[in-house]
């Protein structure tokens, strides 16, 4: 199911109407991401939120090299890259489980939803900071 | 000059119009009319961005020059292929390539651009997107179909509504209640086995991720407000979604 990271990355990049010559290009940092959180997760047996908050850290750190070489904003990139880390899943059972009135784990789910939303933005936040200081130390 | 003051002035803020309603974060907009302001030598320009709308005020050569001027960003939705042509005029701009007049020609073309993909392929392109979703959240091939066309009608009927009703909460609502009965129903015709994993994969094109995505940015780049107003947006949107599918899964268990 390696490729299902891909061409739903890709899909999403139509919806979300990128160029189509970065469109191959999106799928793979996605498809990527999601290979990485995987490998993270299951072979290391990570926590959810650490693997993601890594798996987003390298995706924009992919992107920002992309976006120098493809002259593009690396936003694209970064965008396509994190889609298969959003917590769909969690988020669903979270609300599932209040619908339910077990608000208990309702609450777990959606803490956990929260912070794996939150590790995304870090990923993507501490990528760039590193990659601002580098561009302010080779000046 | 006042009258090109004007016209950088008018220049930016269409850059910045493009740009904010396509998704593009508040800082980049922000900086982008910085530099177009610059390019054609209008040295001191501030600029405020937020969702719903832009300040800009700049001074021309002579300290006595200085313009303000607001406009209001009315609709918003994720093009990111316009944030990139955008970015590549103010790259050419800044490069001195280009008059303010065929600056503004070029800026008016990518405003009037029509999207990259037909709404067709949009379409497809969802339905795509939830059947592979609900793979990779470990459905078996026999959810792919279900989630495949629960994703797809969702997606249109997002569309549809969008277009008919403006107001974004009530068109997630909508779609997402339609996508769970939809997947409740395949399930039970026996089109699909697990109704959890057709339903996250069929949400996921709905899902706001873009625009939670640069609240956070906005947030953590010292944008509050703009950071707070597309976080609220993201946050009601999501809600919406989830009402619908709450109702369907209080309803149908």
């Amino acid at each position: 199911m390696v490729y299902a990271s891909l061409i739903a990355t890709m899909a999403f990049g139509i919806i979300f109407n990128v160029p189509k010559r970065v469109l191959f290009t999106g799928g793979i940092v996605g498809m990527f991401g999601w290979l990485l959180f995987i490998w993270l997760s299951k072979s290391y047996n990570y926590d959810a939120v650490f693997a993601t908050l890594a798996a987003a850290f390298v995706v924009a750190s992919i992107s920002q090299i992309l976006a120098r070489y493809l002259k593009m904003p690396a936003t694209i990139f970064s965008i396509a890259g994190i889609i298969p880390l959003v917590p769909g899943g969690l988020a669903y059972d979270a609300m599932k489980h209040f619908v339910t009135d077990d608000y208990a784990l309702a609450m777990e789910y959606a803490i956990k939803t929260l912070f794996i939303s939150g590790s995304i933005a870090f990923g993507l936040i501490f990528s760039g900071i590193i990659s601002q200081t580098l561009k302010r130390k080779v000046q | 000059m006042k009258k090109d003051l004007y016209q950088i002035m008018e220049l930016c803020l269409l850059a910045g119009k493009i740009m904010l309603a396509s998704g593009g974060e508040t800082y980049r907009v922000e900086d982008t009319m910085g530099r177009i302001a610059r390019a054609y030598s209008a040295s001191d320009s501030h600029s405020y961005a937020t969702p719903t709308g832009i300040f800009l005020t700049i001074k021309g050569e002579h300290s006595s020059d200085e313009l303000t001027k607001f406009i209001r960003i009315t609709e918003r939705s994720i093009n990111l292929n316009k944030v990139v042509l955008v970015n590549d005029l103010s790259r050419k701009i800044s490069s001195g390539q280009m008059t303010i007049d065929e600056a503004y020609l070029k800026l008016k073309e990518v405003e009037d651009a029509k999207p990259l993909y037909s709404n067709m392929l949009q379409v497809l392109a969802a339905a795509l997107a939830s059947g592979f979703f609900t793979l990779m959240f470990e459905g078996i091939w026999m959810d792919f179909l279900p989630s495949f066309l629960a994703g797809g009608v969702g997606f249109t009927v997002f569309i549809i509504t969008h277009k008919m009703a403006k107001i974004k909460f009530f068109a997630e609502i909508l779609s997402s209640t339609l996508i769970g009965l939809l997947a409740y129903f395949l399930v039970n015709v026996g089109l699909g086995s697990s109704l959890d994993k057709i339903i996250i994969g069929s949400v996921m094109p709905l899902v706001p991720g873009v625009l939670i995505t640069n609240a956070v940015r906005d947030l953590m780049a010292g944008d509050l407000v703009s950071g707070l107003a597309r976080g609220a947006e993201g946050l009601f949107t999501s809600l919406g979604l989830g009402v619908g599918i709450a109702v369907v899964i209080a309803l149908f268990g």
